[in-house]
């Protein structure tokens, strides 16, 4: 379960969150929608540990303990995935090798054996073909050369053997076709159970219609306007955010 | 007779003085390289071409001649290799028990045929007079029209001795008109010695040769090579040298464009670490139109480690449509590590297309944030890193077996770092 209490934080000495409240029990998948600039990618950073945004304010635990204490590496290995808006380019980094680095460092860090390269293959093999990923996706250098639609997809892959109890989705669903986007939908459906929580950030309802949340909560202005059922994601398509913006101010 | 004890350039002269009359090759042609290095010294910061790259350590040791030892043929053991002929020199002197020459092209010894060459310029290099002073051994290389050399390996190898001892290895490499040559040169050893190689490089009209050299000389010895090249038309050079050992390297390359569609390559990657110095300087010089040179330099410096890149490029009024690049990197793993870089064109040629660029930095934050950000501790993302760095500049030896080797020298080179 993730409990964001007051959360507020900054770049650059310029508030960005102003004060966020927001509980993900587990086994729930919470969309943040919103406007540009209101904020929700800061979110997605905070919690993931990037230190160039200070946390000013607030409290965030995960499963009990101080995240923000945590470096990155730890928030991983406790459980925590973000899936980034941009995936950054590795030249020079096969996926292959990264994506076994990654698995293993966690496993390392929960105490539990690490997978050699032929049990990781597999295991990545059978994932790639699930996401309907080429096979020399993991040949390639990290996102190098990667369309936008792929590297999106790369992001899943990496969650799919990650296994994250919370799956922080940052605009996953941004450039994506009908069919990756129902590519992607099942890639977290898939790990949906009672013990796997989810942020899903989008701009669009469209994505919601697959992967169908438990929660719809607004972010504007680096706070929470108003949260609801999955109809409120309906609503905002509808009739966009300039009312409750409005109405909050 | 008792060794000389004097040091820098007295030492040098002294040995000389004593060895004169014993020295192979052309009389004249020592004397007056003595005399120049005599007027020269060694070469310091008053110099322009030395003005990061100081040698007080090399004047200040005193130097004996190589001992001869017994066959030994454990040493090939420890030296990195692949399945090619080699031509083996220990200690400066060529060993033919420990050798596997090719049977494709002549090799020749310096020894029994000294051969000065045409391109080295003693008067003006002063490292290449104390060479031409000095050398008594060293490889000749001639591959015949249209023939494939294939591979060769050219290997330098230094037995500890009791007291430091220098050498200065001569070798010619001659590729006539459409000969292809992949030389893999590597310089390796223990103790405290100065190995101050000159090598000259002709390739014909139409000749290929590529060349890809390791130097992981002992952490307490001085590396000074000189290479000079000269590419006639649509000739190539390509070059890759790996720095890793050695207290104080230098890697200086001339390399002349001669001919017209003549390229040449001259990459390199020095990993340092420590108190190493590495000095990559280089000048290319295009003296006929439509020429190519291509130079990417990466650096990862650790520690307290130093390193220098001087990279000129100079283009000949008759050079038109040369194109030139030049690219030096540096990944400063450290505070106390140090790059210099200087690049120089000098343009005379009005219809050329010649850039040069320089980075120098730490890694980039995103990318240690999202390798961070899938479980990866702050170290091992940093090592992945540095790696993916180095492994983008190998990516320009293209010989797979001579690549590889390299690959196993920077792993190796990892391994010494974690210990």
């Amino acid at each position: 379960m993730l409990e964001i209490r007051g959360l507020a934080a900054a770049i650059d000495d310029k508030p960005i969150l102003r004060g966020i409240d927001l509980t993900v029990p587990s086994g729930e998948v919470h969309a943040i929608m919103g406007p540009n600039g209101s904020g929700k990618s800061t979110l997605a950073y905070v919690l993931a540990g990037r230190d160039d945004y200070a946390v000013t304010a607030g409290t965030v635990t995960f499963g009990g303990a101080d995240l923000l204490t945590m470096a990155p590496e730890q928030r991983a290995a406790a459980g925590v995935f973000l899936a980034f808006q941009a995936p950054i380019e590795l030249p020079g980094v096969g996926n292959a090798n990264f994506l076994r680095t990654a698995l293993n460092a966690q496993r390392r860090a929960r105490g539990e054996d690490e997978l050699d390269a032929v049990q990781f293959l597999k295991l990545a093999r059978a994932e790639t073909k699930r996401l309907q990923m080429p096979d020399d996706m993991l040949k390639r250098n990290v996102n190098v050369g990667f369309s936008g639609g792929e590297k999106k997809r790369n992001e899943v892959l990496q969650m799919a053997l990650l296994r994250p109890k919370l799956a922080i989705l940052d605009e996953t669903d941004s450039g994506l076709d009908i069919d990756a986007l129902r590519i992607v939908a099942n890639g977290v459906n898939d790990l949906r159970g009672p013990e796997f929580s989810a942020l899903v950030i989008t701009h669009h309802q469209r994505l919601l219609d697959y992967l169908v949340p438990t929660r719809v909560h607004v972010l504007a202005g680096g706070r929470i306007l108003r949260s609801g059922g999955p109809e409120l994601a309906h609503e905002l398509e509808a009739r966009g955010y300039a009312d409750i913006v409005a109405e909050a101010a | 007779m008792t060794v000389p004890a004097e040091t820098g350039v007295a030492g040098f002269l002294a040995r000389y003085a004593a060895l004169r009359e014993r020295l192979p090759g052309d009389r004249a042609i020592r004397d007056a390289a003595a005399e120049a290095f005599r007027a020269a010294g060694l070469p310091g910061r008053r110099d322009e071409a030395w003005k990061y790259t100081d040698l007080r350590l090399v004047a200040s040791a005193a130097f004996d001649e190589p001992v001869s030892v017994a066959d030994d043929s454990a040493l090939l053991a420890s030296v990195p290799s692949i399945d090619a002929p080699r031509i083996v020199f220990v200690d400066g002197r060529y060993r033919p028990e420990l050798s596997a020459l090719p049977a494709a092209f002549d090799v020749d010894s310096f020894a029994d045929a000294p051969d000065f060459g045409t391109l080295a310029r003693p008067d003006r290099e002063p490292l290449v007079a104390l060479n031409t002073m000095l050398a008594t051994d060293g490889a000749v290389l001639s591959v015949a029209e249209g023939v494939d050399g294939g591979t060769v390996q050219l290997v330098s190898i230094a037995t500890k001795a009791s007291r430091p001892i220098a050498f200065h290895l001569r070798h010619a490499i001659r590729l006539a008109r459409g000969a292809r040559l992949t030389l893999l040169e590597i310089a390796v050893g223990e103790g405290s010695y100065l190995s101050n190689p000159v090598t000259e490089v002709h390739v014909a009209a139409d000749a290929v040769l590529t060349h890809v050299r390791l130097q992981d000389e002992s952490r307490t010895a001085f590396h000074l090579s000189t290479l000079y090249a000269e590419i006639a038309e649509h000739g190539t050079y390509d070059s890759f040298a790996l720095n890793l050992g050695a207290r104080v390297a230098r890697t200086e390359v001339h390399a002349r464009l001669a001919g017209p569609h003549s390229i040449t390559h001259l990459n390199g990657a020095q990993l340092l670490a420590g108190q190493q110095h590495a000095d990559f300087t280089t000048v290319v010089r295009h003296d006929a139109p439509h020429g190519t040179s291509r130079q990417t330099v990466k650096n990862v410096l650790a520690g307290r480690s130093r390193g220098v890149f001087q990279g000129r490029i100079e283009v000949a009024r008759a050079a038109q449509k040369t194109d030139g690049y030049q690219m030096n990197q540096a990944l400063l793993l450290s505070p106390d590590a140090e790059i210099d870089c200087k690049p120089e064109l000098e343009i005379f040629a009005d219809d050329v297309k010649c850039s040069h660029g320089a980075t120098v930095g730490e890694l980039d934050a995103e990318q240690l944030f999202y390798l961070r950000s899938r479980g990866i501790p702050d170290p091992a993302a940093r090592e992945i890193l540095v790696r993916a760095f180095l492994a983008e500049a190998l990516d320009a030896v293209v010989h797979g077996a001579a690549r590889a080797l390299l690959e196993s020298s920077v792993e190796a080179w990892w391994e010494r770092q974690a210990a």
